[in-house]
């Protein structure tokens, strides 16, 4: 099967890589790109293990052909860390309220908690488990995932408001 | 270096040892996605595997072409029993003492079974190679309701065992019956029975469901053909046991194997037993001279790798008018799929079911376990559970409810008139087990306290009479459980896996700069054991649990042991810590009494440091010790400070727990939502209350799943309905119910440290108290018991059956 050419940016940088067009991006991520941070937990778009950031949106790579990220802006967890290597805010809460237990499931979640974020940015914890259902953990029964959320959306507001 | 402006609280709140919520070392990795799971692994030249599977629950395989397969781009190779059969590997043993078809040898007995393995270059190639393969198949006869497979006409599913009228377990009865385990006095329980005031009988079945960890299983096989040796790395939650098991089937030599559990997503018993899948890639790879990895989907997962329970548990209580409890009786028919490949200690086919006497003192009991063959998929592990413990707490906390209806009692009361009392223990059961510790009377008045028991019950009254008055159309239900777990399997002297006894181990090396590393036979599926040993490590000889590495899950590093699973890593690797670090604490102990110049008695343990006693200000901390055991010739002593320890516990661990829940029930959509759900468990002492609240979190939200609405079904073809996350149940965070956790602590008596385990009690615990909930908001109707798993359709059904839609 003749291969497309395909040009991304994952995580601020320019990438690129060979794939045929029934290629699925979260194979062209983990696989050629290498970036192993995503996770496949089902491949029918119910579990959002795989889930990044692509063009601003949360995005389940698994139910994405690569063509159809031609030029895409993507983010995963390993983007989300500070420019000094230390853990993001969101990655910082789920450790500090123990929103993870086997870890398969967290960068999805915290890709998804990144973008839920700036889509609402005071949320209630209704709302939280709302937008968040789109993301299956086997472990935590999502209470600190929950509670991690909600403290990562004050401390962002407060940072916010500092910086202004 | 003495600093004695620290108190010894200072010095032991730096240590972050047991009894604190130390944060997770783990998370450091996890959340920036620089963990290193199984399908995260990629070698040069790596292979990539997938099976063809069975489209029908039984029929002959005629034949399979492979021709077209090879044809296609990228296809290698493509196996099949025949490729199999020389090398003896077409069928493999089992857990349970049965073997399985590694591929379809002649016939298929499940929907999904494994037919034949295709090798390709990469997992699309894998993929079409497999859509190429030919198979023509002759359907047989269906049977997929185990007490249909018992009657006489019924069709002969293993033909390989035909004329065998004795099984790994005794005798079979029957072409598809594969064992009857008996436990207790079946003579003196049917007579307590005749003679009782008052019986309640019913039949309670705990449905087929799996445990559908979020990282699916796999591995990568490579088989080094220079030197010999074969790397497996795999989702295992016992290393150690496959290597051996390896090496038994294989005929690799076990010090040539290699075996390694990288970061595993969550387990759950799913990734106890063997599958075909690394058997294949074990021999693909020695086929091929390059590493193969097999990785299976979700639906693999869902239909072909170990479901759980499926248990049909008939039961009969007897009691006094009163309601004290008499007697119990109960006989299962435990459906096993197409091979019996549980995960059981070797002497117990039915796990520990026999604790289904759960936490009452009942003075004779009679229980009896039929398995039978069935055309599904083989299975019947420990989902969460340990050895059939789910099975047995829902069948006695449901009898106990049904009894509570017969009685015309409150199903608390019952309880508590019921409980085992504190001074009891040590306590022997009617079936056979010492119960360790417990102080249940405690456990459930500070829980009926917590919910304010008799005020939900006046609401539930109050609501019940506005619904009668066509005011409301919800009702409350109040779920009530006290469960009793037998986890930390186990003693040796009974519990083996395949001729393994069920021993654990823990080896420490302390660094001569004072710091540390331990090795584990355990391996951890997201319970945070790099967090929580070290904690044991910190407080038993003082040193920092940030200085402590931990490993586990590498054959060719970690001291022998047999995983984690059963809930035993604590009961057992922990204790295994402990006496490890013991051993290290008395060499310390004579280093320091060496440095002081004193005798070794008259030094003192003081959290991180000997002292001389009646003088702390005259010590050695460990970091000096440690450093003195890498450069000072003392007399009598090996230089070094390391241990290891290889612990079989005397008994097993019970720890218990009360949970309740508060559900409102729509009676016209048959939808439920979750009020309230109280967990109390008393896992004796607490090493990490952090990460116990986890656990308690996680385990209910599994046990929501399968009491309100997960399950493993098949209609009566033997096509598997539930193969998908569309169509079988794992909660979101929008469905999931709050939960309120609590605990009282009881120590276990015979553990180093009093720990007694806590993973799986909430699995245990919340099934029976989210299904008790939904029963009792329709008691008042008439209802006595429903199947669960409690769906709206089911719920609504209920409502339905009883009239209740007018």
């Amino acid at each position: 099967m003749s291969k497309m050419h395909i040009t991304l940016t994952v995580n601020g940088t320019a990438v690129e890589g060979l794939a045929e067009p029934r290629t699925l991006l979260i194979h062209f991520l983990r696989e050629t790109l290498r970036i192993t941070g995503p996770h496949i937990g089902c491949e029918t778009s119910h579990c959002g293990a795989c889930t990044i950031d692509m063009n601003g949106k949360s995005v389940k790579s698994c139910t994405v052909f690569v063509g159809q990220a031609q030029g895409a802006e993507i983010t995963t967890v390993e983007g989300l860390v500070n420019a000094d290597g230390s853990l993001g805010v969101i990655q910082e809460n789920f450790r500090e309220h123990h929103g993870l237990q086997c870890g398969f499931c967290t960068p999805g979640m915290i890709t998804r908690a990144h973008r839920f974020l700036q889509e609402n940015p005071a949320p209630t914890e209704a709302e939280v488990r709302f937008g968040m259902a789109g993301n299956l953990c086997r472990c935590t029964g999502y209470q600190n995932i929950v509670k991690a959320i909600l403290a990562s959306a004050a401390q962002l507001n407060a940072a916010k408001e500092a910086a202004e | 270096m003495n600093d004695q402006s620290n108190t010894p609280e200072d010095r032991s709140t730096r240590l972050k040892g047991m009894g604190c919520s130390r944060k997770r070392v783990e998370d450091v990795r996890f959340t920036q996605g620089k963990g290193n799971y199984v399908d995260d692994i990629r070698m040069d030249g790596m292979l990539f595997g997938d099976f063809v599977r069975s489209p029908y629950a039984h029929a002959r395989v005629v034949s399979i072409d492979s021709a077209a397969a090879m044809k296609v781009p990228g296809v290698l190779a493509v196996i099949t029993a025949k490729e199999l059969e020389p090398l003896g590997l077409h069928w493999m043993p089992t857990l349970a003492g049965d073997k399985q078809m590694v591929l379809a040898d002649g016939k298929v007995l499940f929907q999904g079974q494994e037919v034949a393995f295709v090798v390709a270059t990469d997992r699309y190639a894998a993929s079409d190679g497999v859509a190429a393969v030919e198979v023509e198949y002759d359907e047989l006869p269906v049977v997929v309701d185990p007490f249909k497979a018992l009657e006489p006409d019924a069709p002969v599913l293993r033909e390989d065992l035909a004329g065998q009228t004795t099984g790994a377990h005794g005798p079979r009865r029957h072409h598809n019956h594969i064992f009857t385990w008996e436990v207790g006095d079946k003579e003196a329980t049917e007579a307590v029975l005749a003679g009782a005031d008052v019986v309640a009988e019913e039949m309670v079945y705990y449905h087929r469901t799996h445990p559908s960890p979020l990282e699916t299983c796999g591995c990568v096989a490579s088989m080094d053909k220079v030197n010999g040796k074969l790397t497996v790395w795999g989702t295992f939650q016992a290393p150690h046991a496959v290597r051996t098991v390896a090496s038994l089937i294989s005929g690799i030599a076990e010090h040539n194997i290699r075996i390694i559990s990288p970061d595993i997503g969550g387990g759950f018993g799913n990734k106890v037993g063997v599958y075909p899948g690394y058997i294949c890639a074990i021999v693909a790879s020695i086929v091929t001279g390059k590493p193969v990895k097999w990785v299976e989907s979700r639906m693999d997962n869902l239909m072909a790798t170990a479901f759980a329970r499926d248990y049909w548990m008939k039961g009969r209580i007897a009691a006094t008018k009163a309601g004290k409890i008499t007697g119990l009786w109960c006989h299962t028919t435990a459906d096993h799929g197409g091979f019996d490949a549980c995960a059981d200690p070797s002497k117990f086919p039915a796990g520990f079911m026999n604790i289904c006497t759960g936490s009452y003192d009942i003075p004779v009991a009679y229980l009896a376990v039929d398995g039978v063959y069935t055309n599904k998929a083989p299975g019947g592990v420990a989902y969460r559970c340990s050895f059939r413990v789910t099975e047995a707490a829902y069948f006695i906390e449901r009898m106990i409810e049904v009894l509570a209806i017969r009685l015309g009692m409150d199903a608390a009361e019952l309880r508590r008139i019921n409980f085992i009392r504190k001074d009891q223990f040590p306590y022997q059961s009617a079936l056979g087990w010492e119960y360790d510790s417990g102080d249940y009377h405690t456990a459930w008045d500070k829980a009926l306290k917590a919910v304010g028991y008799d005020a939900l019950r006046a609401e539930q009254a109050q609501r019940l009479a506005d619904f009668k008055a066509g005011k409301t159309r919800r009702l409350i239900g109040i779920g009530l459980a006290h469960f009793t777990e037998i986890v930390g399997a186990g003693p040796v002297k009974n519990c083996d896996i395949l001729g393994l006894g069920m021993f654990d181990s823990c080896e420490i090396r302390i660094h001569p700069t004072g710091s540390a590393i331990a090795r584990l036979g355990t391996i951890s599926q997201g319970q945070g054991h790099a967090t929580t040993f070290a904690q044991i490590i910190a407080s038993e000889i003082g040193i920092p649990a940030d200085d402590i590495t931990l490993e586990e899950g590498d054959t060719d590093t970690a001291p022998y042991g047999l995983g984690t699973y059963g809930s035993r890593s604590t009961p057992v690797a922990g204790a295994a810590t402990a006496m490890a670090a013991r051993k290290i604490r008395a060499k310390a102990q004579m280093i320091a009494a060496y440095l002081l110049e004193v005798h070794d008695d008259d030094v003192e343990f003081d959290v991180d440091r000997f002292a001389v006693k009646g003088a702390p200000e005259r010590f050695k901390t460990m970091k000096e010790i440690a450093f003195a055991a890498y450069n000072q010739a003392i007399p009598g002593l090996e230089p070094g400070l390391e241990a290891v320890s290889y612990y079989d516990p005397p008994n097993m661990t019970y720890p218990f727990g009360a949970y309740i829940c508060v559900m409102e029930i729509d009676v016209d959509t048959g939808e439920h939502e979750i009020r309230m759900f109280y967990a109390l468990d008393d896992c004796g002492t607490r090493i990490n209350p952090m990460i116990i609240e986890g656990q308690v979190h996680g385990g209910a939200t599994e046990g929501y799943a399968i009491a309100m609405g997960q399950e493993i079904a098949y209609d009566e073809m033997g096509n598997h309905k539930t193969a998908t996350l569309m169509d079988f149940f794992i909660p979101t965070s929008w469905e999931t119910p709050h939960y309120t956790t609590d605990h009282t602590v009881t120590p276990s008596p015979h553990h180093p440290i009093g720990a007694k385990g806590v993973g799986e009690s909430p699995n245990v615990g919340s099934v029976p108290a989210f299904s008790n909930a939904v029963h009792d908001a329709f008691r008042p109707f008439g209802l006595v018991h429903s199947h669960m798993p409690h769906d709206h359709w089911r719920v609504w059904k209920i409502a339905r059956d009883l009239g209740l839609h007018g």
